[in-house]
Protein backbone atom coordinates (compact mmCIF):
# COMPACT_ATOMS: atom_id res chain seq x y z
CA UNK A 1 0.00 0.00 0.00
CA UNK A 2 1.06 3.60 -0.65
CA UNK A 3 1.76 6.08 1.78
CA UNK A 4 -0.61 8.23 0.66
CA UNK A 5 -3.45 5.38 0.46
CA UNK A 6 -3.17 4.91 3.80
CA UNK A 7 -2.32 8.29 4.89
CA UNK A 8 -5.58 9.31 3.43
CA UNK A 9 -7.71 7.21 6.18
CA UNK A 10 -5.66 7.97 8.94
CA UNK A 11 -8.66 10.21 11.00
CA UNK A 12 -10.76 6.65 10.01
CA UNK A 13 -8.66 4.62 10.86
CA UNK A 14 -6.75 5.91 14.59
CA UNK A 15 -9.73 7.96 15.53
CA UNK A 16 -12.85 6.44 14.38
CA UNK A 17 -14.00 9.64 12.22
CA UNK A 18 -17.29 8.44 10.23
CA UNK A 19 -19.65 10.99 9.30
CA UNK A 20 -23.21 11.59 10.14
CA UNK A 21 -26.06 13.04 8.06
CA UNK A 22 -27.70 16.53 10.11
CA UNK A 23 -30.68 15.73 8.47
CA UNK A 24 -31.77 12.48 9.62
CA UNK A 25 -29.31 11.44 12.03
CA UNK A 26 -27.93 8.66 10.54
CA UNK A 27 -24.12 7.94 11.59
CA UNK A 28 -21.91 6.08 8.98
CA UNK A 29 -18.75 4.41 9.68
CA UNK A 30 -17.07 3.72 7.73
CA UNK A 31 -17.57 7.34 6.22
CA UNK A 32 -19.93 7.72 3.79
CA UNK A 33 -20.35 11.21 1.65
CA UNK A 34 -23.55 10.36 0.77
CA UNK A 35 -26.72 9.42 2.69
CA UNK A 36 -28.38 6.32 1.51
CA UNK A 37 -31.80 7.66 3.30
CA UNK A 38 -31.83 11.51 2.44
CA UNK A 39 -29.54 11.45 -0.32
CA UNK A 40 -28.76 15.06 -2.52
CA UNK A 41 -30.44 16.53 0.39
CA UNK A 42 -28.40 14.95 3.52
CA UNK A 43 -26.44 17.11 5.39
CA UNK A 44 -22.69 15.26 5.84
CA UNK A 45 -20.58 16.41 8.62
CA UNK A 46 -17.65 14.28 10.37
CA UNK A 47 -18.55 12.73 13.60
CA UNK A 48 -15.71 10.73 15.97
CA UNK A 49 -17.06 7.69 17.48
CA UNK A 50 -17.36 6.53 21.23
CA UNK A 51 -15.99 3.44 20.04
CA UNK A 52 -18.16 1.01 22.41
CA UNK A 53 -20.05 -1.34 20.73
CA UNK A 54 -21.07 -5.12 20.71
CA UNK A 55 -19.92 -8.37 18.85
CA UNK A 56 -22.77 -9.01 16.44
CA UNK A 57 -21.34 -12.05 15.04
CA UNK A 58 -17.33 -13.58 15.03
CA UNK A 59 -15.07 -15.91 13.38
CA UNK A 60 -11.55 -17.10 14.57
CA UNK A 61 -9.05 -16.87 11.70
CA UNK A 62 -6.82 -20.15 11.34
CA UNK A 63 -5.59 -19.44 7.55
CA UNK A 64 -4.91 -15.71 6.89
CA UNK A 65 -3.34 -13.57 4.19
CA UNK A 66 -0.14 -12.91 3.87
CA UNK A 67 0.20 -9.89 6.03
CA UNK A 68 -1.74 -11.76 8.64
CA UNK A 69 -0.26 -15.33 8.91
CA UNK A 70 2.05 -14.64 11.46
CA UNK A 71 -1.06 -13.43 13.70
CA UNK A 72 -3.14 -16.61 13.61
CA UNK A 73 -5.29 -17.73 15.50
CA UNK A 74 -7.19 -14.29 15.92
CA UNK A 75 -10.72 -13.48 16.76
CA UNK A 76 -12.74 -11.00 14.05
CA UNK A 77 -15.68 -9.77 14.54
CA UNK A 78 -18.77 -7.75 13.33
CA UNK A 79 -19.15 -4.82 15.66
CA UNK A 80 -22.46 -3.00 16.16
CA UNK A 81 -21.17 0.28 17.44
CA UNK A 82 -23.72 2.13 19.88
CA UNK A 83 -23.62 5.25 17.59
CA UNK A 84 -25.47 2.49 14.85
CA UNK A 85 -23.35 1.26 12.45
CA UNK A 86 -21.60 -1.72 12.42
CA UNK A 87 -17.64 -2.23 10.97
CA UNK A 88 -15.31 -5.32 10.97
CA UNK A 89 -11.92 -5.39 13.19
CA UNK A 90 -10.29 -7.91 15.07
CA UNK A 91 -10.84 -8.80 18.72
CA UNK A 92 -7.96 -9.21 21.25
CA UNK A 93 -8.70 -12.08 23.21
CA UNK A 94 -8.84 -15.52 23.36
CA UNK A 95 -10.69 -17.47 21.06
CA UNK A 96 -12.67 -18.84 23.64
CA UNK A 97 -13.80 -16.23 25.05
CA UNK A 98 -15.70 -14.12 22.63
CA UNK A 99 -19.55 -14.50 22.05
CA UNK A 100 -21.93 -12.78 20.80
CA UNK A 101 -23.65 -9.87 22.59
CA UNK A 102 -19.99 -9.38 24.63
CA UNK A 103 -19.31 -5.32 25.32
CA UNK A 104 -16.03 -3.70 23.61
CA UNK A 105 -14.11 -1.31 23.25
CA UNK A 106 -12.17 0.31 20.40
CA UNK A 107 -7.96 0.07 21.12
CA UNK A 108 -4.98 1.61 19.07
CA UNK A 109 -3.19 -1.36 17.48
CA UNK A 110 -0.68 -2.02 15.12
CA UNK A 111 -2.66 -3.84 12.13
CA UNK A 112 -0.12 -5.52 9.26
CA UNK A 113 3.05 -4.55 7.52
CA UNK A 114 3.67 -4.17 4.49
CA UNK A 115 6.89 -7.10 4.09
CA UNK A 116 10.14 -5.94 5.85
CA UNK A 117 10.89 -2.48 4.94
CA UNK A 118 7.16 -1.10 4.08
CA UNK A 119 4.70 1.29 5.98
CA UNK A 120 3.86 -0.39 9.01
CA UNK A 121 -0.75 -0.17 9.85
CA UNK A 122 -2.05 1.11 12.50
CA UNK A 123 -5.50 1.13 12.94
CA UNK A 124 -8.79 0.33 15.41
CA UNK A 125 -8.77 -3.40 17.35
CA UNK A 126 -11.14 -3.75 20.34
CA UNK A 127 -10.88 -5.14 23.65
CA UNK A 128 -13.32 -7.10 25.68
CA UNK A 129 -15.52 -3.97 28.15
CA UNK A 130 -16.36 -5.68 30.81
CA UNK B 1 -38.02 -7.79 -26.16
CA UNK B 2 -37.37 -11.21 -28.56
CA UNK B 3 -37.22 -14.81 -26.89
CA UNK B 4 -33.54 -15.85 -26.12
CA UNK B 5 -32.30 -19.65 -26.61
CA UNK B 6 -29.19 -21.10 -25.68
CA UNK B 7 -27.54 -23.07 -28.83
CA UNK B 8 -24.41 -24.11 -27.51
CA UNK B 9 -22.30 -25.01 -24.28
CA UNK B 10 -18.65 -25.74 -23.65
CA UNK B 11 -16.87 -26.41 -20.64
CA UNK B 12 -13.34 -26.91 -20.16
CA UNK B 13 -12.24 -30.05 -16.97
CA UNK B 14 -11.79 -27.96 -13.97
CA UNK B 15 -9.23 -28.57 -11.62
CA UNK B 16 -5.31 -27.18 -10.95
CA UNK B 17 -4.51 -27.23 -14.89
CA UNK B 18 -0.55 -26.89 -14.65
CA UNK B 19 -0.16 -27.89 -18.32
CA UNK B 20 -2.94 -25.19 -19.75
CA UNK B 21 -2.77 -21.11 -19.98
CA UNK B 22 -4.97 -18.48 -19.47
CA UNK B 23 -5.52 -18.84 -23.72
CA UNK B 24 -5.83 -22.59 -23.68
CA UNK B 25 -8.05 -22.49 -21.56
CA UNK B 26 -10.80 -19.54 -23.07
CA UNK B 27 -10.09 -21.30 -26.53
CA UNK B 28 -10.90 -25.15 -25.61
CA UNK B 29 -14.15 -24.22 -24.14
CA UNK B 30 -15.22 -21.85 -26.80
CA UNK B 31 -14.50 -24.22 -29.44
CA UNK B 32 -16.66 -27.09 -27.59
CA UNK B 33 -19.10 -24.50 -27.50
CA UNK B 34 -19.00 -23.62 -30.98
CA UNK B 35 -18.68 -27.48 -31.86
CA UNK B 36 -22.11 -28.28 -30.13
CA UNK B 37 -23.52 -25.49 -31.65
CA UNK B 38 -22.58 -26.63 -35.26
CA UNK B 39 -21.50 -22.89 -36.04
CA UNK B 40 -18.51 -21.98 -37.40
CA UNK B 41 -16.84 -18.99 -35.92
CA UNK B 42 -17.25 -15.96 -38.59
CA UNK B 43 -21.24 -16.26 -37.40
CA UNK B 44 -20.33 -14.94 -34.19
CA UNK B 45 -21.89 -11.47 -33.59
CA UNK B 46 -20.49 -10.35 -29.65
CA UNK B 47 -18.74 -11.85 -26.93
CA UNK B 48 -18.78 -11.08 -23.48
CA UNK B 49 -16.70 -12.54 -20.95
CA UNK B 50 -16.37 -13.00 -17.28
CA UNK B 51 -13.01 -12.59 -15.69
CA UNK B 52 -12.47 -11.72 -12.01
CA UNK B 53 -9.22 -10.46 -11.97
CA UNK B 54 -6.39 -11.27 -14.92
CA UNK B 55 -4.56 -8.48 -13.77
CA UNK B 56 -3.42 -10.17 -10.57
CA UNK B 57 -3.83 -13.78 -11.62
CA UNK B 58 -1.55 -13.33 -14.95
CA UNK B 59 -0.67 -9.58 -15.05
CA UNK B 60 -3.14 -9.75 -17.97
CA UNK B 61 -5.65 -7.10 -18.56
CA UNK B 62 -7.68 -6.49 -22.39
CA UNK B 63 -8.89 -9.22 -21.90
CA UNK B 64 -12.06 -9.35 -24.43
CA UNK B 65 -10.13 -8.42 -27.52
CA UNK B 66 -7.27 -10.94 -26.49
CA UNK B 67 -10.25 -13.72 -26.42
CA UNK B 68 -11.33 -12.80 -29.85
CA UNK B 69 -8.14 -12.26 -31.24
CA UNK B 70 -7.01 -16.26 -29.72
CA UNK B 71 -10.28 -17.47 -30.62
CA UNK B 72 -9.25 -16.86 -34.52
CA UNK B 73 -11.65 -13.89 -35.15
CA UNK B 74 -9.62 -10.92 -34.95
CA UNK B 75 -10.33 -10.50 -38.81
CA UNK B 76 -14.15 -10.47 -37.99
CA UNK B 77 -13.76 -7.43 -35.81
CA UNK B 78 -16.59 -9.25 -33.25
CA UNK B 79 -17.68 -6.68 -30.47
CA UNK B 80 -15.64 -8.39 -27.53
CA UNK B 81 -16.52 -7.45 -23.73
CA UNK B 82 -15.27 -7.60 -20.45
CA UNK B 83 -17.32 -8.62 -17.50
CA UNK B 84 -16.67 -7.95 -14.03
CA UNK B 85 -18.52 -8.82 -11.06
CA UNK B 86 -15.79 -11.10 -8.48
CA UNK B 87 -17.52 -14.35 -8.58
CA UNK B 88 -20.55 -13.38 -10.56
CA UNK B 89 -18.32 -12.37 -13.55
CA UNK B 90 -19.85 -15.39 -15.32
CA UNK B 91 -23.15 -15.03 -14.31
CA UNK B 92 -23.30 -10.89 -15.62
CA UNK B 93 -21.37 -12.04 -18.53
CA UNK B 94 -24.19 -14.37 -19.54
CA UNK B 95 -26.58 -11.75 -18.75
CA UNK B 96 -25.32 -8.87 -20.65
CA UNK B 97 -25.41 -12.02 -24.10
CA UNK B 98 -29.09 -11.99 -23.31
CA UNK B 99 -29.88 -8.77 -22.99
CA UNK B 100 -27.82 -7.99 -26.25
CA UNK B 101 -30.08 -10.80 -28.41
CA UNK B 102 -33.41 -9.54 -26.53
CA UNK B 103 -33.04 -6.47 -27.55
CA UNK B 104 -32.65 -7.08 -30.99
CA UNK B 105 -28.76 -5.17 -31.49
CA UNK B 106 -27.06 -8.83 -32.24
CA UNK B 107 -28.05 -12.05 -32.97
CA UNK B 108 -25.35 -14.80 -32.49
CA UNK B 109 -23.60 -13.95 -29.00
CA UNK B 110 -21.00 -15.80 -26.86
CA UNK B 111 -20.84 -15.61 -23.64
CA UNK B 112 -17.95 -16.98 -21.73
CA UNK B 113 -16.66 -16.88 -18.59
CA UNK B 114 -12.43 -17.99 -17.65
CA UNK B 115 -10.18 -17.63 -14.75
CA UNK B 116 -6.52 -18.84 -14.33
CA UNK B 117 -5.96 -18.98 -10.54
CA UNK B 118 -2.70 -21.43 -10.35
CA UNK B 119 -0.15 -18.93 -11.95
CA UNK B 120 0.26 -17.33 -8.74
CA UNK B 121 1.30 -18.41 -4.97
CA UNK B 122 -1.92 -19.45 -3.25
CA UNK B 123 -1.32 -16.32 -0.61
CA UNK B 124 -1.07 -14.40 -3.23
CA UNK B 125 -4.59 -15.83 -5.35
CA UNK B 126 -6.52 -15.38 -1.19
CA UNK B 127 -5.26 -11.80 -1.40
CA UNK B 128 -6.75 -11.66 -4.49
CA UNK B 129 -10.40 -13.11 -3.85
CA UNK B 130 -10.26 -10.55 -0.63
CA UNK B 131 -10.87 -7.96 -3.34
CA UNK B 132 -14.22 -9.76 -3.65
CA UNK B 133 -14.93 -7.70 -0.16
CA UNK B 134 -14.12 -4.20 0.51
CA UNK B 135 -10.61 -4.35 0.57
CA UNK B 136 -10.19 -1.10 2.65
CA UNK B 137 -12.73 -1.99 5.63
CA UNK B 138 -12.63 -5.78 5.73
CA UNK B 139 -9.46 -6.71 3.91
CA UNK B 140 -7.16 -4.02 5.74
CA UNK B 141 -8.11 -5.62 9.21
CA UNK B 142 -7.65 -9.16 8.56
CA UNK B 143 -10.57 -10.34 6.69
CA UNK B 144 -10.40 -13.28 4.61
CA UNK B 145 -13.07 -14.70 2.65
CA UNK B 146 -13.69 -17.61 4.43
CA UNK B 147 -13.61 -15.49 7.01
CA UNK B 148 -16.27 -13.44 6.00
CA UNK B 149 -18.77 -16.50 5.34
CA UNK B 150 -17.50 -18.55 8.58
CA UNK B 151 -19.68 -15.12 10.62
CA UNK B 152 -22.59 -15.56 8.35
CA UNK B 153 -22.23 -19.19 9.68
CA UNK B 154 -21.83 -17.93 13.60
CA UNK B 155 -24.68 -15.61 13.10
CA UNK B 156 -26.89 -18.40 11.73
CA UNK B 157 -25.79 -21.07 13.96
CA UNK B 158 -26.94 -18.70 16.96
CA UNK B 159 -29.79 -18.25 16.06
CA UNK B 160 -30.89 -21.11 13.79
CA UNK B 161 -31.43 -24.69 14.13
CA UNK B 162 -28.20 -25.89 12.20
CA UNK B 163 -26.02 -28.23 13.51
CA UNK B 164 -21.90 -29.22 12.18
CA UNK B 165 -22.92 -32.52 10.85
CA UNK B 166 -25.57 -30.90 8.52
CA UNK B 167 -23.71 -28.12 7.33
CA UNK B 168 -20.78 -31.00 6.47
CA UNK B 169 -23.68 -32.88 4.62
CA UNK B 170 -23.91 -29.77 1.93
CA UNK B 171 -20.09 -30.59 0.61
CA UNK B 172 -21.04 -34.45 1.17
CA UNK B 173 -23.23 -34.28 -1.13
CA UNK B 174 -21.72 -31.91 -3.45
CA UNK B 175 -18.77 -34.37 -3.46
CA UNK B 176 -21.33 -37.02 -4.74
CA UNK B 177 -22.67 -35.27 -7.37
CA UNK B 178 -18.97 -34.07 -8.65
CA UNK B 179 -18.40 -37.66 -8.45
CA UNK B 180 -20.85 -38.39 -11.38
CA UNK B 181 -20.18 -35.15 -13.05
CA UNK B 182 -16.61 -35.55 -16.02
CA UNK B 183 -15.25 -32.36 -15.76
CA UNK B 184 -15.39 -31.98 -11.88
CA UNK B 185 -12.22 -31.13 -10.34
CA UNK B 186 -12.70 -33.66 -6.87
CA UNK B 187 -14.46 -36.87 -8.86
CA UNK B 188 -14.39 -38.32 -4.86
CA UNK B 189 -16.97 -38.92 -2.65
CA UNK B 190 -16.45 -37.77 1.04
CA UNK B 191 -18.28 -38.40 4.57
CA UNK B 192 -19.25 -35.93 7.24
CA UNK B 193 -16.18 -36.96 9.01
CA UNK B 194 -13.83 -36.21 6.04
CA UNK B 195 -15.55 -32.56 6.44
CA UNK B 196 -14.81 -32.89 10.66
CA UNK B 197 -11.52 -34.09 10.49
CA UNK B 198 -10.35 -31.52 8.04
CA UNK B 199 -7.80 -28.07 8.82
CA UNK B 200 -9.36 -25.40 10.37
CA UNK B 201 -9.58 -22.34 8.05
CA UNK B 202 -12.23 -20.18 9.54
CA UNK B 203 -14.41 -21.36 12.70
CA UNK B 204 -16.79 -22.85 12.12
CA UNK B 205 -15.73 -23.56 8.65
CA UNK B 206 -13.13 -26.12 7.60
CA UNK B 207 -11.45 -27.13 4.26
CA UNK B 208 -13.87 -28.96 3.23
CA UNK B 209 -16.35 -26.04 3.72
CA UNK B 210 -14.71 -24.03 1.42
CA UNK B 211 -14.37 -24.08 -2.69
CA UNK B 212 -11.17 -24.85 -4.14
CA UNK B 213 -8.74 -22.92 -6.16
CA UNK B 214 -9.35 -23.83 -9.48
CA UNK B 215 -8.38 -22.99 -12.94
CA UNK B 216 -10.98 -24.04 -15.90
CA UNK B 217 -13.15 -21.99 -18.63
CA UNK B 218 -16.87 -22.35 -19.99
CA UNK B 219 -19.05 -21.10 -23.08
CA UNK B 220 -21.87 -20.78 -24.31
CA UNK B 221 -23.85 -19.48 -27.01
CA UNK B 222 -26.97 -17.58 -27.09
CA UNK B 223 -29.10 -16.71 -30.21
CA UNK B 224 -32.87 -15.76 -30.91
CA UNK B 225 -35.16 -17.99 -29.97
CA UNK B 226 -36.64 -17.92 -33.68
CA UNK B 227 -33.29 -18.88 -34.95
CA UNK B 228 -32.28 -21.25 -32.55
CA UNK B 229 -33.79 -24.61 -35.16
CA UNK B 230 -31.06 -23.84 -37.47
CA UNK B 231 -28.00 -24.75 -35.08
CA UNK B 232 -30.00 -27.88 -32.65
CA UNK B 233 -32.99 -30.02 -31.90
CA UNK B 234 -32.43 -29.00 -28.62
CA UNK B 235 -32.53 -25.50 -28.12
CA UNK B 236 -33.29 -23.97 -24.62
CA UNK B 237 -35.21 -21.11 -23.84
CA UNK B 238 -34.02 -18.46 -21.50
CA UNK B 239 -37.29 -17.70 -19.29
CA UNK B 240 -35.66 -15.02 -16.78
CA UNK B 241 -32.60 -13.00 -16.48
CA UNK B 242 -32.55 -10.85 -13.06
CA UNK B 243 -29.75 -9.05 -11.34
CA UNK B 244 -29.52 -7.56 -7.92
CA UNK B 245 -26.72 -5.71 -5.59
CA UNK B 246 -26.22 -5.07 -2.32
CA UNK B 247 -23.65 -3.52 0.36
CA UNK B 248 -20.58 -4.60 -0.91
CA UNK B 249 -19.48 -5.30 3.21
CA UNK B 250 -20.79 -8.09 5.10
CA UNK B 251 -21.54 -5.69 8.16
CA UNK B 252 -23.58 -3.16 6.36
CA UNK B 253 -26.29 -6.17 5.52
CA UNK B 254 -30.00 -5.42 6.50
CA UNK B 255 -29.50 -8.87 7.93
CA UNK B 256 -26.01 -10.95 8.48
CA UNK B 257 -27.58 -14.39 7.22
CA UNK B 258 -29.59 -13.46 4.33
CA UNK B 259 -28.08 -12.17 1.20
CA UNK B 260 -31.24 -9.85 0.18
CA UNK B 261 -29.72 -9.83 -3.24
CA UNK B 262 -30.50 -13.23 -3.91
CA UNK B 263 -33.99 -12.52 -2.34
CA UNK B 264 -34.74 -9.45 -5.14
CA UNK B 265 -33.21 -11.49 -8.25
CA UNK B 266 -35.14 -14.90 -7.33
CA UNK B 267 -38.04 -12.98 -6.96
CA UNK B 268 -37.31 -10.50 -10.03
CA UNK B 269 -36.59 -13.92 -11.96
CA UNK B 270 -39.67 -16.15 -10.43
CA UNK B 271 -41.86 -13.27 -11.25
CA UNK B 272 -40.54 -12.84 -15.29
CA UNK B 273 -40.85 -16.26 -15.95
CA UNK B 274 -44.16 -16.09 -14.21
CA UNK B 275 -43.06 -19.21 -12.12
CA UNK B 276 -42.41 -20.68 -8.45
CA UNK B 277 -39.49 -22.34 -6.86
CA UNK B 278 -42.09 -25.38 -6.80
CA UNK B 279 -42.18 -24.89 -10.69
CA UNK B 280 -37.96 -25.34 -10.19
CA UNK B 281 -37.09 -29.20 -10.93
CA UNK B 282 -32.69 -28.75 -10.15
CA UNK B 283 -31.16 -25.42 -9.60
CA UNK B 284 -27.23 -24.65 -9.40
CA UNK B 285 -26.29 -22.36 -6.55
CA UNK B 286 -23.13 -20.68 -5.86
CA UNK B 287 -21.51 -22.94 -2.79
CA UNK B 288 -18.63 -21.25 -2.22
CA UNK B 289 -18.56 -22.06 1.11
CA UNK B 290 -20.93 -24.85 2.51
CA UNK B 291 -23.51 -22.22 4.70
CA UNK B 292 -23.48 -20.08 1.41
CA UNK B 293 -25.45 -22.99 -0.16
CA UNK B 294 -27.98 -23.23 2.96
CA UNK B 295 -28.38 -19.48 3.23
CA UNK B 296 -28.76 -19.40 -0.97
CA UNK B 297 -31.32 -22.33 -0.76
CA UNK B 298 -34.02 -20.11 1.51
CA UNK B 299 -33.04 -16.86 0.39
CA UNK B 300 -34.82 -17.93 -2.88
CA UNK B 301 -37.27 -19.98 -1.31
CA UNK B 302 -37.09 -23.98 -2.01
CA UNK B 303 -37.50 -23.97 2.32
CA UNK B 304 -37.88 -21.65 5.31
CA UNK B 305 -35.09 -19.65 6.70
CA UNK B 306 -33.75 -21.70 9.50
CA UNK B 307 -35.05 -25.13 7.97
CA UNK B 308 -31.98 -25.49 5.40
CA UNK B 309 -29.85 -27.72 7.46
CA UNK B 310 -32.75 -30.34 8.75
CA UNK B 311 -33.89 -29.81 4.47
CA UNK B 312 -30.44 -30.98 3.16
CA UNK B 313 -29.83 -33.80 6.22
CA UNK B 314 -33.40 -35.38 5.32
CA UNK B 315 -31.84 -35.41 1.58
CA UNK B 316 -34.15 -32.94 -0.04
CA UNK B 317 -31.35 -31.08 -2.21
CA UNK B 318 -29.91 -34.69 -3.35
CA UNK B 319 -30.02 -36.34 -6.25
CA UNK B 320 -33.85 -37.69 -6.05
CA UNK B 321 -34.93 -35.10 -3.43
CA UNK B 322 -37.43 -32.83 -3.83
CA UNK B 323 -35.31 -29.70 -5.20
CA UNK B 324 -31.79 -31.36 -6.40
CA UNK B 325 -29.23 -28.55 -5.74
CA UNK B 326 -25.69 -28.00 -7.55
CA UNK B 327 -25.87 -31.53 -9.55
CA UNK B 328 -22.69 -30.11 -11.00
CA UNK B 329 -20.64 -30.84 -7.77
CA UNK B 330 -21.14 -27.23 -6.97
CA UNK B 331 -18.32 -24.52 -6.42
CA UNK B 332 -17.00 -26.84 -3.69
CA UNK B 333 -16.53 -30.59 -6.22
CA UNK B 334 -16.95 -29.34 -9.44
CA UNK B 335 -14.77 -26.25 -8.46
CA UNK B 336 -14.70 -22.64 -8.74
CA UNK B 337 -12.82 -20.75 -11.53
CA UNK B 338 -14.71 -17.78 -10.18
CA UNK B 339 -14.77 -16.35 -13.56
CA UNK B 340 -16.34 -19.41 -15.16
CA UNK B 341 -18.51 -20.54 -12.42
CA UNK B 342 -21.65 -18.37 -13.35
CA UNK B 343 -21.48 -19.95 -17.41
CA UNK B 344 -20.27 -23.17 -15.84
CA UNK B 345 -23.58 -23.05 -13.48
CA UNK B 346 -25.65 -22.53 -17.44
CA UNK B 347 -23.87 -26.11 -18.89
CA UNK B 348 -25.11 -27.97 -16.05
CA UNK B 349 -28.43 -26.73 -16.48
CA UNK B 350 -28.66 -27.01 -20.04
CA UNK B 351 -26.84 -30.59 -19.91
CA UNK B 352 -30.19 -31.54 -17.33
CA UNK B 353 -32.55 -29.64 -20.25
CA UNK B 354 -31.47 -32.03 -22.75
CA UNK B 355 -31.12 -34.72 -20.49
CA UNK B 356 -27.42 -35.18 -21.04
CA UNK B 357 -26.28 -35.26 -17.49
CA UNK B 358 -25.09 -38.51 -17.35
CA UNK B 359 -24.98 -40.61 -14.15
CA UNK B 360 -26.39 -37.00 -12.28
CA UNK B 361 -29.32 -36.76 -14.76
CA UNK B 362 -32.67 -35.56 -12.88
CA UNK B 363 -35.27 -37.12 -14.47
CA UNK B 364 -38.02 -35.53 -16.67
CA UNK B 365 -35.69 -32.21 -15.92
CA UNK B 366 -37.97 -28.93 -17.86
CA UNK B 367 -36.68 -26.50 -15.96
CA UNK B 368 -34.03 -25.39 -13.87
CA UNK B 369 -32.63 -22.32 -12.20
CA UNK B 370 -28.93 -20.91 -11.66
CA UNK B 371 -27.50 -18.34 -8.95
CA UNK B 372 -24.41 -16.90 -9.09
CA UNK B 373 -22.98 -14.61 -6.27
CA UNK B 374 -20.19 -11.87 -6.33
CA UNK B 375 -18.40 -11.53 -3.01
CA UNK B 376 -20.55 -11.71 -0.13
CA UNK B 377 -23.57 -11.12 -2.01
CA UNK B 378 -22.92 -7.73 -3.11
CA UNK B 379 -24.00 -8.80 -6.04
CA UNK B 380 -26.22 -11.64 -7.56
CA UNK B 381 -27.24 -13.29 -10.50
CA UNK B 382 -30.53 -15.69 -11.29
CA UNK B 383 -31.44 -17.21 -14.78
CA UNK B 384 -34.29 -19.75 -14.93
CA UNK B 385 -33.84 -21.59 -17.65
CA UNK B 386 -36.27 -23.75 -19.90
CA UNK B 387 -36.85 -26.75 -22.54
CA UNK B 388 -38.17 -24.50 -25.41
Amino acid sequence: MTVARFWRKIPQRYNLIGTRCERCGRHFFPPRTFCPDCRRAGKIVNHKFAGTGTVVTYTVIHTANEQFEAYTPYVLAIIRLDEGPRMTAQIICSPKDVKIGMRVKSTFRRIATDGDSGIIHYGTKFIPAE
Amino acid sequence: MRDVAVIGIGCTRFGEKWESSFRDLFVEAGALALADAQLSGEKIDAMYVGNMSAGRFIEQEHIGALIADYAGLSTHHIASTRVEAACASGGLAFRQAVIAVASGMEDIVVAAGVEKMTDVEPGASTDTLTGAADREWEGFVGATFPGLYAMIATDYMHRYPLTREQLAQVAVKNHYNGARNPIAQYQQEITIDTVLKSTMVAEPLRLFDCSPITDGAAAVIVAPLERAKEFTDTPIRVLASAQASDTITLHDRRDISTLDATVAAGQRAFKKAKLSHKDIDMVEVHDCFSIAEICAIEDLGFCRKGTAGKFTADGETALGGKIPVNTSGGLKACGHPVGATGIKQVCEIVQQLRGEAGKRQVDGAKIGMTHNVGGTGATVAVHILGRA
